[in-house]
């Protein structure tokens, strides 16, 4: 998945996150992630959303996050969210419940 | 039989309350794809809505997802996500007659065979919302084996019979066939949302005369409404003692062999123990299967 | 008749009404004035000087102007290394960063605080670690030396020429209040010298009253004495969070079934959402049952003063009122008393009233497996909260009942280990959290009682797996060596220490 053009999806309520993505120059994945549970969950939440991106297979983009406290299924959704939406692509790929 | 007192209406974009929706202790969980979401976000309420069903455990509750229309485009997006998210149930908006139930059908058998999901494991509701679906009730409520109830959605319908929500009149009509299909088709009847959230006495008292008409129970926009629905729906200790004494013959009746019961005289059929049994889950009170 | 043979006639050093000049006092006759004409006249009169202790009390919360206005005073005076001793900070107390700054304030003794100042704090702001002491333990140490007041600054919403102040007011409707003075009247009487400052100088005598004039040193009459919408808001509001509710009404419950809910029962309640939706529960069942209250203690709310007018409860005793509707009954209910901190809480102090609680609600914002409770400071570390009167009451109640949400955002309520001990486990009876009951295996017969109720118990560890479950595994905040806060327990000794949180691999 290439990302194409800027695109954001989520917001700044409490326990969502706003997940922006933009086309990068260089190849590779830049996160930068501000939370409100930085100390506790930053880590685990940039490891969500770069997964994320992996599974999507975007190989570059810059991610601007700011996180007010969102579960990992947040995460999850508004990064896949997003990337389709920077892609400006709609095949989704949904899998089933284990 | 499953209890379906309250049916928790959860704003599908909205993360803090799909987060926190299961510990209300409502009986139905109704994650909402449709009205609540903004047309622009609706990529992203099924992102979140599918990853929440997919990751978070909402059990005991039955969870429906209300999916919006077919004909709108975005009814079959949502279901390419949510049936592979294995709900219990998928809720169809403004059905009007018993083909949009047989087509939405289709889609969801196809979705569960080309997803290796067993054909006929997802449930299906229908929500009624205009004078068209309600004269078309009971074809609807017969339409699908899938039908575990049907629902009456109130603003709309009301916006169809050009006049407003008031006391209750204005929905007799309505509810009367609606409850009347259900009960035909043996499926639930679910009743629409009351809005006004602080107003409790209007509550109970809608509440009330939907428990009478044979009502199954009510959708709640608010988890504080679930306490006071499930309260009215609670049977008098009266009802529940009798329940339990015909548990008891029939238990016993069982133990002797015999599949016919009497209790102070009066035989004990099968609807009679239906009925108790049904009666002593509304009360809480666990019973041997 | 030899008046010589009076046992302390030499004691007696002069002797006639007009023999002024062998007076020592004869540069303070009784009838001389007290009120100055501003705060610098009254830090120049008190005699403050470098190294003194000054205090202030908390009872204008977030509306306070005293603290800053009388540090500026000070930092213009040029007086440095001052120990403040309030017996709380707020947010609204930032300013008094930049006279740490600058040397003027080189200790801070407090119950707690909030905002940049603490943030300043626990970014290792002042050499010395901050002493965080629960409201029972600050009224004993300034009670018997500990901490040494040299000059109290005591706002007052009203006082009379004579310094009988109030913290309301019975000349005008709609002046600003702040209910109880409670724990200004301790320092009121143990200072070496109190100067009371006000925005109403209303009419002798000004009694009943919060502070007795004899305790009164100098009084300043000045503009503003705070934020009437900070210091007070008209009447907490009853919740309507779903989850607070459903916290409530388990807690009602976990009350009425415990054993301590009986005729004559005494209580104490937070001003939390939840605490103040578990009053309005109780109060129904109260009612049902015709059960009445014979007090109620601590932070008052006008939801316990309503219960009180009704007939309820039928005597409040507070040392601190938490809305416009308390300190309105205070102003106006024969028995609604305003306490002091010794009486409320004293450990010294033989017959503190918590010891004679049957039961008091607390919040928390961690609790961890062994029922420890932290209030003090955030799940990142940083000192955001206050002791109050948490190990006060939950030590002296016969059943303390910890409430809060199983999780904050995603922000686990119960944990590993609390950040801070302020409250240790042994003193902690019943976790009520919105999913889950938990009892203190140190108490089976609560335990039992709510069992056969039909209330469902759970382990702390269950509770807290169940939160993680919801929101994953926290990574450990880290630390840096040095110690930036002490906290001490309601004896005063210390129970924990606050280091200095280390923030260095955040600056990515």
């Amino acid at each position: 998945m290439k990302i194409v053009k800027p695109a954001s999806a989520g917001t700044l309520e409490s326990s969502d996150i706003e997940i922006r993505i933009e086309p990068a120059d260089e190849s590779g994945i830049e996160v930068h992630l501000t939370s409100s549970v930085m100390q506790q969950f930053g880590k685990k939440i940039e490891a969500v959303i770069r997964g994320t991106l992996e599974e999507l297979g975007v190989e570059s983009a810059y991610v601007d996050a700011v996180d007010k406290g969102a579960l990992d299924c947040t995460v999850r959704a508004r990064t896949a969210a997003a990337a389709h939406r920077a892609a400006e692509d709609s095949n989704y790929e949904w899998r089933v419940k284990a | 039989m499953k209890l379906r007192r309250s049916m928790m209406f959860v704003p599908g974009n909205n993360p803090g309350m799909i987060r926190d929706a299961a510990i209300y202790g409502a009986d139905c969980l109704m994650f909402d794809l449709e009205d609540s979401v903004a047309i622009t976000e609706k990529d992203a309420a099924r992102y979140l809505v599918y990853n929440a069903l997919t990751t978070i455990d909402y059990s005991p509750a039955e969870i429906v997802v209300r999916i919006n229309d077919l004909e709108s485009g975005l009814g079959i997006q949502d279901l390419e996500a949510i049936v592979r998210a294995r709900p219990d149930v998928i809720r169809l908006p403004k059905t009007a007659t018993a083909k949009d139930v047989t087509d939405c059908e289709r889609e969801i058998e196809r979705i569960e065979k080309e997803a290796g999901i067993p054909v006929g494991s997802t449930g299906m509701m229908a929500a009624i919302e205009s004078a068209e679906g309600v004269l078309n009730a009971p074809q609807i409520a017969l339409a699908s084996k899938r039908l575990i109830g049907i629902a009456l959605g109130a603003e709309d319908y009301v916006t169809d019979l050009k006049t407003t929500r008031a006391d209750g009149t204005e929905l007799a009509f309505a509810r009367g066939m609606i409850v009347n299909a259900a009960r035909m088709a043996g499926i639930d009847a679910l009743d629409t949302v009351y809005s006004d959230v602080n107003n409790e006495e209007g509550f109970l008292h809608e509440v009330n005369i939907i428990k009478k008409m044979g009502f199954s129970g009510k959708s709640v926009i608010n988890p504080r409404q679930i306490e006071p629905l499930h309260r009215t729906f609670r049977p008098s200790q009266k009802d529940i003692d009798k329940a339990l004494a015909i548990m008891e013959a029939i238990k016993e009746a069982n133990a002797k062999g015999s599949g016919v019961a009497s209790l102070k005289g009066k035989m004990i059929d099968k609807p009679v123990v239906a009925r108790a049994r049904y009666l002593l889950e509304l009360a809480g009170i666990e019973v041997d299967a | 008749m030899d008046v010589t043979k009076i046992k302390n006639i030499d004691k007696i050093t002069y002797r006639g009404v007009f023999d002024a000049e062998k007076s020592p006092h004869k540069n303070q006759p009784a009838k001389a004035s007290k009120m100055l004409p501003s705060i610098r006249e009254a830090i120049i009169k008190s005699g403050l000087k470098d190294g003194m202790t000054i205090s202030f009390h908390h009872h204008f919360r977030n509306g306070d102007y005293i603290v800053n206005m009388v540090l500026d005073e000070i930092a213009k005076l040029g007086i440095k290394d001052l120990t403040v001793a309030a017996s709380s900070l707020a947010s609204c107390h930032a300013p008094m960063i930049e006279h740490i700054k600058n040397g003027v304030v080189t200790h801070i003794e407090t119950s707690g605080m909030r905002g940049d100042l603490a943030e300043a704090v626990s970014r290792g702001l002042m050499d010395t670690p901050v002493v965080f002491r629960s409201h029972g333990g600050r009224a004993d140490a300034i009670a018997n030396g500990d901490i040494h007041i040299d000059v109290a600054f005591l706002g007052a919403p009203t006082c009379d020429i004579m310094g009988n102040a109030n913290g309301y007011n019975r000349y005008e409707e709609n002046a600003t209040m702040c209910g109880s003075l409670g724990y200004a009247k301790v320092d009121a009487e143990f200072a070496d010298c109190v100067v009371v400052i006000t925005d109403h100088i209303v009419p002798y005598p000004n009694t009943p009253c919060g502070i007795p004039a004899v305790n009164v040193r100098y009084i300043v009459e000045v503009e503003n004495i705070g934020d009437p919408n900070g210091i007070m808001s008209g009447a907490t509001r009853y919740t309507k969070n779903p989850k607070e509710l459903m916290i409530a009404k388990q807690t009602a419950e976990v009350i009425e079934h415990s054993g301590y809910f009986k005729d004559g029962f005494s209580m104490q309640m937070g001003s939390g959402g939840a605490s103040l939706a578990t009053a309005r529960f109780l109060r129904e069942k109260m009612e049902e049952q015709g059960i009445h209250c014979d007090f109620a203690l601590g932070g008052i709310t006008g939801q316990i003063a309503e219960m009180h007018e009704a007939g309820l409860i039928d005597k409040i005793l507070d040392v601190q009122s938490f809305d416009l509707r308390a300190a309105e009954s205070l102003k106006n209910n024969r028995f609604h008393a305003q306490i002091d901190g010794c009486f409320y809480a004293g450990y010294d102090f033989v017959g503190a009233a918590v010891n004679a609680l049957d039961f008091v609600i607390l919040s928390a914002l961690e609790i961890d497996v062994d029922y420890n409770v932290n209030v003090l400071t955030g799940s990142d570390g940083v000192i955001r909260g206050a002791i109050g009167g948490h190990p006060d009451t939950a030590d002296g109640a016969k059943m303390s009942v910890v409430v809060g949400p199983l999780t904050r955002g995603r922000i686990p309520t119960i944990v590993d280990h609390v950040q801070t001990v302020i409250t240790p486990g042994a003193d902690v009876d019943v976790v009520v959290t919105d999913q889950g009951v938990s009892v203190n295996p140190n108490r089976p017969d609560i335990a039992e009682k709510l069992q056969q109720a039909g209330i469902r118990l759970y382990t702390m560890e269950e509770l807290k797996e169940r939160a993680e479950k919801i929101v994953g595994k926290p990574d450990p905040i880290k630390y840096k060596d040095k110690v930036v806060g002490l906290a001490l327990y309601r004896d005063n000794s210390i129970i924990d220490v606050i280091h200095e949180i280390d923030e260095s691999d955040m600056s990515r």
